[in-house]
């Protein structure tokens, strides 16, 4: 017998039931309902390079080729790929795909899309290895490198093809449809036809964004079953997990790690989680602090710090401790380097230093950016202190920190990076490289650390097409940054999704965090 | 009357100006917008043609100036994410907002007037002791606090069985003690279409249940507030002189309680209202934000997170118009009730 302790909940209950019902008896189509912490800021998917608008692309569109989760390439809208010469690439491109509008997909539109890429501010970087695209017959296309570059495939993974014919001419305003505005209103932003296995139905944006199977999609080994999609966005942590934990959505990600304890313990809904590729590390600014030139002062602060401990603690085992830059799976990934943290070998290191009565420094870092961040902070200055080094710390919301990281205005600085080619070498171009203002190279490298031998050694690399080769270039060179301590990695951020028992996330997510909805699939 | 309508007029004008000079003097606070427009791998060079584009680079003055010319056209420029302009950005959450208000209210005055009259009117029974003590409770509970609850009680739903559940007694007590669960935890659901961008909640039950769980939360503010201000202004009015005169007279018990006292009561109260359903739209941020209700308070954080710095602006304008002008409707309305007050303080 059940007794609902107020009238509220019993008029509520009955609502409830009923609504229940209705959809059960009444709908052939399964919908997912969806909630993730951002929507896509535009549907021109060339717009924003994030996760949010790869999501959309994997929804919408279908990628040349698409990572596994063992970081494998998949073929998708290309069947083949074969290397011609050092510069050249042959691809072989899948025949009989349709996009939404009814256009064929054609060689055409790939190398218009990669064309359009090259143009885009956020893409551009990326692309620029690229010398040329030429379409053979209607499916195939040569992709022509500037120099040999081993990571053509890992490029690949950005390229989804756009419908060239849907976006050619000028929209109702007399603007061409495919231009690229970062800041306005181009028809791009608001139409989209691609391939992929959704088609959008309705956007409002921050508020919902709805998607239709697309009755024609090519793929039909693919087991997924789900005919609409209803993505909200939530940004609140708590709403986010109490939205799943009520039966409102089915999926949300990512899961705040206070709650993970209280989805595995609810037994309608499931958790998933995987280690994450996003390196969080702090950076020794050597312009700003003498001692931080000092390699032996760089390995002590190395030793001072418990990584496994605040992956343990502070994250609640979820993170992975790092003590390099590549997370498992990535070329240069060094087996053997594990996290050092030894206290007595850290204040001897500084006694020979000359520095056994410490010194003071600045810190920053960011507190609604990257998982427990300002936490994160705190626990590593207070095991700083512990080599007599005092912090000043300071912590900023993201929007006002990432002007100050890019000013340097503190000693050690914090970052989390996530290599948008998942490649080892991304990593030591942004953070480790040699600064220089011309090439854009060590964009990021708050800590000034510059080893000219090292850039050197990932420029050869990166036109090193035998990859067994090319990696153990990488796995030298995180090796000689962990030797020299170059930065203090603390650890790769886990990711984890939850969802309602019927839904079977598990064989869609990976480690880049865009979940393969098309191949989704929801036991009735 | 038209004075007075004028001096407000100035006034209005002159507090959007200040706003809009703060709003504008903090916006290097704010953040750079760039950083979320772009990806972190995008160069320097991009970002300073983008900041260029925007016109970031100018002197605030400057920037300044051409948004106060803009604005003066009521044109507030576009928002840096949704990419149109302000004011239809803005229009298009008002409605979410303008409903939770609207529901709040109603739930404040239907719960405060007779909580607060039946509380003077028996302020010694153990009932309006309890209310008291309550409305003490809910006046230091943040509203965050209570959202979350509220939303684990009655959207998820809580089972507890710290008593024997084999007994009849058991499963009794713990069913009293359990809540079911299955109210809306976030959004509005799917709202009717009225006109243009607004949509509705009040059209359907379905959509209705959406309100319920935010518009209490909001609710639990004020209702504190306002049950101890009617009940205040109630025994006041009880111990005045009329009221004991009308006993004397013999006149009912509930016509002096419904009709003569309550209407005295209501004249402070509705001005004190009016106010605080101003303030009320402010408060909104924090509930908005836990129910992901899509609102102008949701929408305000999420601009700040991005440094959406033109979105930030218009709604500072808006929300000090709504204040500006429930405080003149309230001053107008107060001077309607009791003409012995003078609006435009001229000598009589």
């Amino acid at each position: 017998m059940i007794f609902r302790k107020t009238l509220l909940a019993a008029t509520i209950g009955a609502t409830m039931s009923a609504a229940a019902l209705l959809p059960a008896t009444a709908a052939a189509d399964t919908t997912l309902r969806m909630a993730y912490d951002a929507d896509p800021v535009s549907l021109d998917i060339h717009e924003q390079l994030s996760g949010g608008i790869l999501q959309l692309s994997h929804m919408s569109f279908d990628p040349l080729v698409r990572w596994t989760q063992d970081l494998e390439f998949e073929p998708r809208l290309a069947t083949g790929w074969e290397q011609v010469d050092d510069t050249t690439m042959r691809m072989t491109l899948r025949e009989g795909v349709e996009f939404h509008s009814g256009n064929a997909f054609t060689a055409d539109d790939v190398v218009w899309t990669i064309e359009r890429l090259k143009q885009s501010p956020d893409f551009k970087a990326i692309f620029e290895p690229v010398a040329e695209v030429t379409a053979v017959d209607s499916h195939t296309v040569e992709l022509t490198t500037k120099a040999p570059y081993p990571l053509l495939l890992n490029l690949a993974t950005y390229i989804f093809p756009m419908d060239s014919q849907y976006y050619s001419g000028t929209d109702a305003d007399g603007d061409p449809k495919d231009e690229i505005v970062k800041n306005g209103n181009s028809y791009a932003s608001r139409h989209l036809s691609g391939t992929g296995p959704f088609e959008v139905t309705e956007r409002q944006q921050g508020v919902r964004l709805a998607f239709e199977r697309n009755e024609n999609y090519w793929d039909e080994a693919s087991p997924g079953n789900v005919d609409k999609i209803v993505m909200t966005p939530i940004s609140e942590n708590a709403t986010r997990v109490a939205a799943l934990l009520s039966g409102d959505v089915d999926f949300i990600a990512p899961v705040p790690p206070n709650d993970l304890d209280r989805i595995r313990d609810d037994e309608d809904v499931q958790l998933v989680t995987m280690s994450g590729t996003r390196i969080i590390l702090f950076h020794m600014n050597q312009e700003r602090v003498e001692a931080f030139q000092d390699p032996r002062v760089r390995q002590a602060i190395a030793y001072a710090i418990n990584q496994e401990g605040i992956a343990d603690r502070l994250m609640k085992g979820f993170a992975t401790p790092a003590a390099q830059m590549s997370p498992a799976g990535y070329a240069g990934h060094v087996e053997s380097l594990a996290p050092r943290y030894d206290l007595e070998k850290a204040k001897q290191l500084m006694a020979e230093a000359g520095y056994e009565d410490g010194f003071s420094i600045t810190m920053m870092a960011p507190n609604n950016r990257y998982v427990n961040d300002a936490k994160i902070a705190q626990a590593v200055a207070a095991m700083l202190a512990r080599l007599n080094i005092t912090v000043d710390l300071k912590t900023l919301p993201k929007a006002q920190y990432w002007g100050e990281y890019d000013d340097r205005v503190a000693d050690m600085m914090m970052i989390g990076w996530h290599a948008d080619t998942e490649d080892t070498a991304n990593f030591h171009e942004y953070l480790t490289a040699c600064p220089d203002a011309e090439t854009g190279a060590g964009q990021y490298n708050a800590g000034n650390y510059c080893n000219p031998e090292l850039d050197k050694l990932v420029a050869e690399a990166n036109l090193e097409v035998d990859l067994a080769k090319r990696a153990e270039m990488l796995q030298q060179l995180e090796q000689t940054l962990y030797d020299e301590a170059a930065f203090i990695p603390l650890h790769w951020q886990d990711l984890a999704w939850a969802s309602a028992s019927n839904v079977d996330i598990e064989p869609i997510l990976n480690v880049m965090n865009f979940p393969y909805l098309g191949d989704l699939v929801i036991e009735e | 009357m038209i004075a007075f309508l004028i001096k407000r007029l100035y006034h209005a004008l002159l507090v959007m100006f200040v706003i809009s000079v703060i709003s504008f003097a903090i916006q290097d606070n704010l953040g750079d917008p760039i950083q979320q427009m772009v990806g972190q791998s995008v160069p320097e060079s991009e970002r300073e043609v983008l900041r260029e584009e925007l016109g970031l680079n100018d002197p605030f003055y400057l920037q300044y100036l051409r948004f106060a010319k803009n604005a003066a056209q009521f044109d507030f420029g576009y928002s840096y994410t949704f990419n149109e302009p302000t004011t239809e950005v803005i229009m298009r959450h008002l409605p979410a907002t303008l409903e939770l208000v609207a529901a709040t209210t109603f739930l404040i005055i239907l719960l405060s007037v007779p909580i607060g009259v039946y509380s003077a009117i028996k302020p010694r029974a153990w009932l309006s002791r309890a209310f008291m003590g309550v409305s003490i409770v809910g006046i230091s509970i943040p509203v965050f606090l209570t959202a979350i609850v509220l939303i684990q009680l009655f959207a998820i739903g809580v089972s507890v069985s710290p008593f024997p559940a084999d007994t009849g007694w058991g499963a009794w007590l713990n069913g009293l003690l359990s809540t079911e669960g299955g109210m809306p935890a976030y959004g509005r659901g799917d709202p009717t279409h009225v006109v243009g961008t607004w949509y509705t909640n009040f059209a359907s039950f379905e959509s209705l249940t959406y309100l319920v769980l935010p518009s209490i939360s909001l609710a639990s503010i004020m209702l504190p507030l306002f049950i101890r201000l009617i009940r205040a202004e109630m025994l006041e009015v009880l111990q005045s002189e009329y009221v004991k005169f009308a006993r004397a007279k013999g006149i009912s018990l509930r016509r002096i309680y419904f009709v003569h006292a309550l209407k005295n009561t209501m004249l402070p109260v509705i001005t004190v209202g009016g106010v605080q359903i101003g303030t009320l739209v402010a408060y909104t941020i924090l509930t908005e934000t836990v129910f992901q209700w899509p609102g102008m308070g949701l929408m305000f954080l999420n601009a700040i997170e991005r440094s959406d710095i033109p979105l930030i602006v218009t709604y500072l304008m808006i929300v000090g118009l709504i204040f500006v002008i429930t405080n003149t409707l309230v001053d107008l309305i107060y001077g309607l009730v009791n003409p012995t007050v003078k609006l435009t303080g001229k000598p009589a």
